[in-house]
């Protein structure tokens, strides 16, 4: 979600500061075309030795038919999940990365015919004795296969019941594979190709499977430009261009022979997303939404208490470390604290040679990730309520006779409460929210899971409308809950 | 019994770190003696050292110099931190009254009665309320035991924080200053407590401004001036026919 946003932030600035003058006289026969260079080998990145160049299939493809066409074509960078959205909103001409003919994008955009034949590639840890083939797994409880959201590979693991987890990028699930995280990786063939033949510690499990097509996608009004496209990849395969150009990135094999026609690749049943369909599966999210808050939340509090207690009261040791424990947390963005507890603590465990995985499963780390940070916020709340109380509190408490902890449990803690818990209510508000960027680590909460099922039925407004609808059910409550307490409690009984 | 109680000041003396300057004497080589069942009142200028006097014979501040004899406890000089188990001693001994009061907000009046005799003394909640409503029922506040303290006057909070210090039974009481915070029409029902607390027997330590209460009230007076012992005698000898000249200049101030 953030991403969207910050990359729609970019667009709108890059409109503001002239993309008007992408249809200038001199520049009319340009055609801009698509692609996230995000998204990976080998079809559109950056080069590693020239960074702010593009390499890829795709881009010795989009020269070669700049060049039948006799138009130049220009790159523009745009966030995969959206190119058949900003299609439809005339960002740009084509679109051209790996996308999949499916039943649901042709039903928003027109397909050139295929330009590659793919097939899905399952990999499996070369050490893997318990089944051989994807079809092995059928049945099997104790299996979790891996994939990219939104793609053919996952729609067929849903076919085939066997349970998967799904990943936001291709790199993840393979080094997920090799740790022991899931059991297989069931992708596209190209992405198995690049990241996977090569492995030490991965094997292709049985041949790939399934053929799917990439194609080129068009406003569904432009047939015309559609149909030279067409044309101009004709000509590329019968030149032998297009088989050079797949012979240099490894992609060439026997099926790219065969073509296809994007009609007949569709012609199979189109499966709506019902609400009847989706809303269970928000639900579920909502769940996860739920469970991830409320246990980093009580991670917080039980970790800021005696971080704020450490920097108030203990010797100057603790106090510094308290102190540096509140500014790393609070200065660190949650993203990267979450890639670091899930991706880089398993591979810092096997260098430093600990004896021990470190191998926290998502929804651990997840809630880690924001209860460790969360803690400073916390800590600082909790060290403001509690210095707020005048110190003849703590002096009327000792000429009762009482200890320090005992005038703090009795008589401080309880009127810092009052101070406290509006203050907290508020930030359990904000973590909540944040509870979306746990998705970045391939847990599947209520904002993964709208990602997961706009981009699988490109229903945006329809599911984006029943998940805000999720969101302000758990968050209006919430908000009520803080005013009471503040009403409750913000103010002494009498005064 | 006399000796047991006893409370004795010897040549006490404190210094207060003070800016850049370096420090200040706040307390300088003071002596002084309570007997038991003795009401004695600390009159002097602000600043002379009364209250830090108050606090040192608590333990809620430290001193540099000299001895503190509650009883049996003794407290000596300690740096600021050091292990206060003399101190929790000497204030199970003497309860202490503030200025500002210093009720205990989240609690009722009652709550604020019974929270040390329950959890410091091991007190059943049972007899810890009885005692609390008995000590209200004596300084005339029986009806508001269900009050908070921001639902009381001035004049109610400072006798809600005297019956709180009885109700730890302790053998001596230090005021310090009880009735400065209080209207003057106030005033006179803390003051009326104190004095009924004086024909009980209880021994009193106050530090105060009322020198007519002190006349009254006081067995003996003591005048503390610029951290110093300047005078010390019945309240006839000492308000009346005072014999040093600063004891005279702080009379003459403060009756105008």
């Amino acid at each position: 979600m953030k991403r969207r946003a910050f990359v729609c932030g970019l667009l709108m600035a890059a409109v503001a500061l002239g993309v008007g003058l992408r249809r200038s006289p001199q520049d009319a026969d340009t055609l801009v075309w698509a692609a996230d260079a995000e998204g990976g080998a080998p079809y559109v990145f950056q080069d590693p030795e020239y960074p702010q160049e593009q390499i890829g299939f795709e881009v010795d493809l989009a020269k070669a038919l700049a060049k039948q066409l006799g138009r130049p074509i220009r790159f523009q960078q745009y966030e995969f999940a959206s190119l058949v959205s900003g299609l439809e909103r005339g960002d740009f001409d084509f679109a051209m990365n790996g996308l999949e003919i499916t039943p649901e994008r042709k039903s928003k955009v027109r397909f050139s015919k295929p330009y590659y034949v793919y097939k899905q590639q399952f990999v499996v840890r070369a050490s893997e004795q318990r089944f051989h083939t994807l079809n092995d797994c059928q049945g099997r409880a104790d299996v979790v296969i891996g994939t990219l959201e939104g793609t053919v590979a996952e729609r067929l693991l849903d076919q085939l019941g066997i349970p998967k987890k799904i990943y936001p990028g291709a790199v993840e699930p393979y080094g997920d594979l090799a740790l022991g995280r899931i059991d297989g990786v069931f992708l596209d063939l190209p992405i198995a190709l690049y990241y996977a033949r090569n492995h030490p510690k991965l094997k292709f499990a049985g041949p790939a499977i399934a053929p799917g097509y990439y194609a080129i996608a068009f406003r569904s009004r432009d047939e015309a430009l559609a149909s030279v496209f067409n044309h101009a990849l004709n000509r590329l395969r019968q030149s032998g261009d297009l088989r050079r150009i797949y012979e240099k990135w490894g992609l060439w094999n026997d099926d790219q022979e065969l073509g296809g026609d994007a009609d007949e690749i569709t012609a199979q049943a189109i499966r709506p997303w019902t609400p009847a369909r989706f809303v269970p599966l928000l639900v579920e999210g909502a769940a996860v939404t739920v469970l991830v808050a409320v246990l980093s939340m009580l991670l917080a509090v039980a970790l800021g208490l005696p971080i704020a207690l450490a920097r108030l009261y203990g010797p100057a040791p603790l106090r510094w470390l308290a102190l540096g424990y509140v500014e790393f947390f609070r200065g660190i963005p949650i993203l990267l604290l979450l890639y670091f507890l899930y991706y880089g603590l398993p591979v810092v465990a096997v260098n430093l040679n600990l004896g021990l995985t470190l191998n926290l499963a998502p929804l651990q780390a997840a809630i880690l990730g924001l209860g460790l940070t969360y803690a400073a916020y916390e800590a600082e709340i909790y060290r403001a309520g509690i210095s707020a109380l005048p110190a003849g509190q703590w002096e009327a408490a000792a000429a009762l006779g009482m200890s320090q902890s005992l005038a703090f449990r009795r008589v401080i803690l309880p009127q810092a409460i009052r101070i406290i818990l509006p203050p907290m209510t508020s930030d359990f508000v904000a973590l909540f929210k944040d509870t979306s960027v746990v998705s970045v680590i391939a847990v599947v909460e209520l904002s993964k899971q709208y990602q997961i099922l706009s981009k699988a039925s490109l229903q945006y407004l329809e599911i984006g409308l029943a998940t805000a609808a999720l969101y302000l059910a758990l968050s209006i409550p919430l908000g009520h809950l803080s005013r009471y307490l503040e009403k409750k409690w913000g103010q002494a009984p009498g005064e | 019994m006399n000796n047991e109680m006893r409370i004795s000041v010897t040549n006490v003396s404190k210094r207060f770190p003070d800016g850049k300057k370096g420090q200040r004497v706040v307390l300088d080589g003071v002596s002084l003696e309570v007997n038991a069942g003795e009401t004695v009142a600390l009159i002097g200028p602000s600043g002379g050292g009364k209250s830090t006097l108050l606090r040192c014979l608590n333990g809620l501040n430290s001193f540099d110099a000299g001895e503190i004899r509650v009883g049996a406890v003794v407290l000596r000089p300690t740096s600021p931190g050091q292990g206060n188990g003399a101190a929790r001693q000497v204030r199970r001994l003497l309860g202490m009254v503030f200025q500002d009061f210093q009720l205990f907000p989240h609690l009722s009046v009652l709550g604020n009665l019974t929270e040390a005799p329950v959890h410091v003394l091991g007190l059943r909640q049972a007899a810890a309320h009885e005692r609390g409503l008995r000590l209200l029922e004596r300084v005339g506040l029986a009806d508001r035991a269900h009050d908070y303290a921001g639902q009381l006057s001035g004049g109610q909070k400072q006798r809600v924080a005297i019956a709180r210090a009885l109700a730890m039974e302790p053998r001596g009481l230090l005021c310090d200053e009880v009735t400065s915070a209080l209207d003057p029409e106030l005033k006179h029902e803390v003051l009326g407590v104190l004095e009924d607390l004086k024909h009980d027997g209880m021994t009193l330590l106050l530090v105060t401004h009322e020198i007519g209460f002190a006349r009254r009230a006081a067995d003996r007076i003591v005048v503390l001036a610029e951290g110093k012992v300047v005078e010390e005698g019945s309240p006839g000898q000492v308000l009346d026919r005072p014999r040093t000249e600063r004891t005279r200049q702080f009379l003459a101030k403060v009756l105008g």
